[in-house]
């Protein structure tokens, strides 16, 4: 495959006519950059925020006339995750994309616009009792967490936002409008573009709507929760929980770089139903029900914006394994490692991001090593300039080449989001 | 045409040749007669007998036989075990149809990870069974899990009773190695969750065999339930029946399954099975709970009210296994037991907001007893028959006919896609889990416009880009691979969208 052209764009003459353009396109909700309008460090020259699905494409029309390099912005609290694009000159702001278009209650299913903060979702699904079944850890737009895909406690029982997605309209680098899915649960008519789009880091399209399955808010929930003093324990206590038939939501474990251990299970149902089966839970733990409270670490990443966040995903029955490996490859490094997991296979860890470089890049490459013997990845999402330029973030992506012809179809002159994705992508 | 007509036949006879070389003679089928055995899948009235059928026995075996036909440019097509009931696995006439059957076995269950490795050709009821004696089970069970293959499955994304609390088969499959159009044997995922780069087996996963064949797949297992309990619930017609599932549903309460038979679908399962169901109904529900068992004693009693409040006239709860089996053997064998009250059907597959119930039950109703159906004039009279998996508003009405009387079938279809138009203008789809294949692809158009066919399509050319991986099926034009709009390429970019049009 062909690598992407680079065609250095816009013109310091040519700014004015680009700005009047996308003014036309998008309700004169345009400006140049200022300070902080950047990506990975990059400084853009422009932000555009459409209005609409309709205003979007003509963003995105205007953007293609101009070979403009665009990347997608929410709240920008994931903005630094993935590589460093190649450049960028335009961010279209998705904020004005914003507001829940429809709540079909009886339906459980929501239609709301990407830019729409998922805090409001889940306020306006909540008034009838409703909720997306996601825990977002980072305060996403909708757009903004179906690009980039993270995950909390309860993908145990509901899975990741792919799971929940049920449809999606998006733009794609040409300005064309497309929609997948639609707004019933059950439909496989026509491939599943959500799940394309689900962790695209924004180089396919530009998603504007959103389509999710909601489910009903659970009546009551309990937290269990345990410290574990051995590591060596972690990997029975997920398995004795798991073999259970008490169905738990999640089951978390914290292992912080200073501090106690925990493993936390969250059960949710009816009230009777919640207490009997926290206290099958706590026999299994071998401690008792408590209060019922989530731990303070419950739902947050383990990483700030100044670390070093790495994910690592593994069969579940080596979820124990990955963190000791994890903590152990660290502490010869001397490096500190907070780390947290889900029984569902996935730890995400952090180490500061003034560590030496040299140590932090071993770590990684360490870490891959080790899970090679089992399934898995090692993922780092974010790591501060300095230190990821000597950093291989994705590792090995089978497939690659198919991902690499799929961009092109859809991207051919890799404009969207360009280099921020896997194997250059 | 007339070269083309005589040179395929040669091309077709090195390529049997170069096929029985790589797989062996008797896994290399093109005896007229042996064909025939696979010239239509579940969807009977579709029949193509395909050039050449071939049973490979290994993954290295099946990119063999895709690399034969990149070579020769001969179209190729995956078939599972068969039961499709859009086409998808119907053969073309001139290529080969690739039957995993020969591809049977369970590769590994491992309870404590929650994951089953299989080959494609696996029974779906097979992995329940191999997990069973650790107490898990594999969650997706269409009404033919006895005989379709997790293959079939897998492109279909396959639904079934359970799938309103469980998921379809893409919550569950978790990875799977592929071959690839290009004969490039690929991995993507695994065990492990959340592999990195595009969610290309979420794509796959529902993609009808239009993007490649599977042979191994890795499957989530579930830890069985510790309870389950089942309930049927007689109403005097399906006005009341919907108005339950609706309470159900707004009371927070997600059943495992909530199945809904309307009087002549009950009429058909007795004449089949003699299910017994409860004398008089308009229509049954059957509504199954299951997980921890305080959670399920404690929502089975709001179910039942929610029942009795929507005024179902009989309430049976199955005491045990035996008679839970015998609520479901008349909503399983609903399909086939409708051949007992007539002499042609069609199965239909629509999917409508859960919501739009009875509205469009109503609209079923008058469009056999007289509203104009799509095309046809006049009263209609054609009967419908409708089952439903009625928690996640997936329609199968049964549209009844006799072939031998002039006229009829040519209704039936008429009313059949009527009925189609319905769930598109109720916000809804034109099928919930038997595939667009080669029966709906016509219909694409109808639910999306041409750009969102389009863009799907460059899917297909990602990965298929001489079009010969299953053609013919889901999109009712092929794209010409290489087309892209947008590039700079004399067209003006502000015409792209006028430009995809053109595609
Ligand atoms: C009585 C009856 C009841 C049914 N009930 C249900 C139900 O409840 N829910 C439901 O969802 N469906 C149901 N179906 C439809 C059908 O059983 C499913 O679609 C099933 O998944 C098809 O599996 P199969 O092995 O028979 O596939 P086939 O019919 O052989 O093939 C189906 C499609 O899969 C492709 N394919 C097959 N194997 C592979 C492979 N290895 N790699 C890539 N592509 C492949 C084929 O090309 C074709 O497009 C029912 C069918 C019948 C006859």
């Amino acid at each position: 495959m062909s690598s992407p052209p680079t065609d250095p764009a816009l013109q310091a003459s040519e700014i004015s006519d680009v700005l009047a353009e996308l003014a036309k396109a998008c309700d004169d909700q345009v400006r140049r950059a200022e300070d902080g309008d950047e990506v990975g460090g990059l400084p853009a020259r422009l932000v555009a925020a459409p209005g609409s699905t309709r205003e979007a494409a003509d963003v995105l029309r205007v953007a293609a006339d101009h070979r403009l390099r665009v990347v997608a912005r929410g709240h920008g609290t994931k903005l630094h995750w993935g590589a460093t694009p190649s450049g960028v000159e335009l961010i279209v702001d998705t904020t004005r994309l914003s507001g829940v278009v429809e709540h079909a209650a009886g339906d459980l299913v929501a239609v709301v616009g990407a830019g729409t903060a998922l805090a409001t979702l889940q306020e306006v699904v909540g008034g009838a009792g409703q909720e997306l079944a996601f825990d977002d850890p980072l305060g996403s737009t909708v757009g903004g967490a179906i690009a980039t895909s993270p995950s909390g406690p309860r993908r145990l029982l509901r899975g990741t936002l792919r799971d929940l997605l049920i449809g999606v309209t998006f733009v794609r680098s040409d300005g064309v409008v497309a929609k997948a899915g639609g707004k019933v649960v059950k439909n496989v008519a026509g491939y599943d573009f959500g799940k394309l789009l689900t962790g695209s880091y924004g180089t396919l399209g530009l998603i504007t709507e959103a389509i999710f399955r909601l489910h009903p808010r659970p009546v009551r929930s309990h937290h269990v929760t345990r410290t574990i003093s051995d590591a060596a324990d972690i990997g029975p206590a997920l398995r004795a929980v798991l073999a259970s038939q008490t169905v738990p939501s999640a089951v978390d474990v914290d292992w912080p770089a200073e501090g106690p251990r925990q493993v936390s299970v969250l059960l949710e149902g009816t009230e009777d139903g919640v207490e009997q089966r926290a206290d099958a839970v706590a026999r299994l733990l071998d401690t008792d029900v408590g209060d019922g409270a989530a731990p303070p670490w419950w739902g947050h990443y383990p990483f700030g914006p100044d670390d070093v966040a790495i994910k690592l995903t593994c069969p579940l029955t080596e979820v124990g394994t990955t963190m000791r490996r994890a903590h152990a490859r660290a502490a010869e490094h001397g490096l500190s490692l907070a780390s947290r997991a889900s029984a569902a296979g996935v730890v995400h860890a952090a180490t500061p991001g003034d560590g030496p470089p040299e140590a932090v890049a071993s770590l990684v490459h360490e870490l891959r090593a080790g899970i090679a013997a089992y399934d898995g990845s090692v993922l780092v999402l974010a790591a501060p300039q300095p230190l990821r330029e000597g950093l291989d973030l994705w590792g090995p992506v089978p497939g690659l080449a198919l991902m690499r012809r799929l961009k092109h179809e859809l991207d051919p002159v890799h404009r969207l989001s360009p280099g921020r994705f896997v194997g250059g992508i | 045409m007339a070269t083309t007509a005589q040179r395929r036949p040669r091309d077709l006879d090195r390529l049997a040749a170069r096929l029985r070389t790589v797989l062996g003679e008797g896994a290399v089928i093109t005896d007229r007669n042996r064909l025939r055995t696979y010239e239509c899948d579940g969807l009977a009235h579709y029949k193509v007998t395909p050039a050449i059928v071939v049973l490979p026995h290994t993954t290295a075996e099946v990119a063999a036989v895709v690399r034969a036909c990149v070579d020769e440019r001969v179209p190729y097509v995956a078939r599972g075990s068969g039961t499709g009931l859009s086409g998808g696995a119907l053969p073309s006439a001139e290529g080969v149809l690739v039957v995993t059957s020969q591809m049977r076995d369970i590769l590994e269950t491992d309870a404590p990870g929650e994951r089953a490795v299989v080959q494609p050709g696996v029974i779906n009821l097979h992995v329940s069974k191999a997990a069973a004696p650790e107490g898990y089970y594999y969650a997706p069970d269409p009404s033919s899990q006895q005989i379709c293959s997790i293959g079939g499955n897998l492109a279909e994304n396959s639904g079934g009773a359970h799938c309103l609390k469980y998921g379809f088969t893409t919550n569950h499959v978790t990875g799977v190695e592929l071959v690839a159009p290009d004969g490039e044997i690929v991995r993507l995922g695994g065990k492990a969750p959340d592999p990195p780069g595009y969610d290309l087996l979420g794509a796959f996963v529902g993609s009808e065999g239009t993007l490649g064949i599977a042979t191994e797949v890795t499957v989530r297992l579930l830890r069985a339930p510790e309870a389950v309990r089942t309930l049927l619930a007689a109403f005097p017609s399906t006005d009341e029946a919907g108005g339950a599932v609706s309470a159900i549903i707004a009371a927070g309460v997600l059943p495992a399954a909530v199945e809904m038979m309307d009087a002549l679908a009950i009429e058909a399962a007795e004449a089949a099975v003699h299910c017994d169901y409860p004398q008089g109904a308009g229509a049954v529900l059957i509504v199954e709970l299951d997980g921890p068992a305080p959670e399920v004693e404690a929502q089975f009693g709001e179910v039942q009210r929610h029942c009795r409040d929507n005024k179902a006239f009989e309430i049976r709860i199955a005491a045990d296994d035996i008679e839970r089996a015998l609520f479901w053997k008349g909503r399983k064998s609903a399909f086939a037991a409708v051949g007992r009250i007539s002499p042609d059907y069609i199965v239909q597959d629509g999917v409508i907001p859960r919501t739009a119930l009875p509205a469009v039950l109503r609209r079923i109703a008058a469009l056999s007893d007289g509203e104009q159906g799509q095309g046809t004039e006049g009263p209609s009279g054609v009967r419908v028959a409708n089952v439903f998996h009625a928690g996640d508003g997936n329609l199968h009405p049964l549209v009844l006919f006799d072939e031998s009387v002039p006229g009829e079938a040519e209704k039936a279809e008429a009313i059949s896609g009527a009925i189609l138009d319905l769930c598109i203008e109720y916000g809804g789809s034109i099928t919930g889990e038997h595939g667009v294949g080669a029966d709906k692809a016509k219909y694409m158009p109808r639910m999306f416009t041409d750009d969102d066919l389009d863009t799907m399509q460059m899917l297909r050319c990602a990965f298929d880009p001489l079009g010969l991986a299953n053609p013919g099926k889901i999109f009712p034009t092929p794209r010409l691979c290489g087309e892209v709009p947008g590039r700079h390429k004399g067209v003006h970019p502000l015409a792209a969208s006028g430009v995809a049009e053109v595609f």
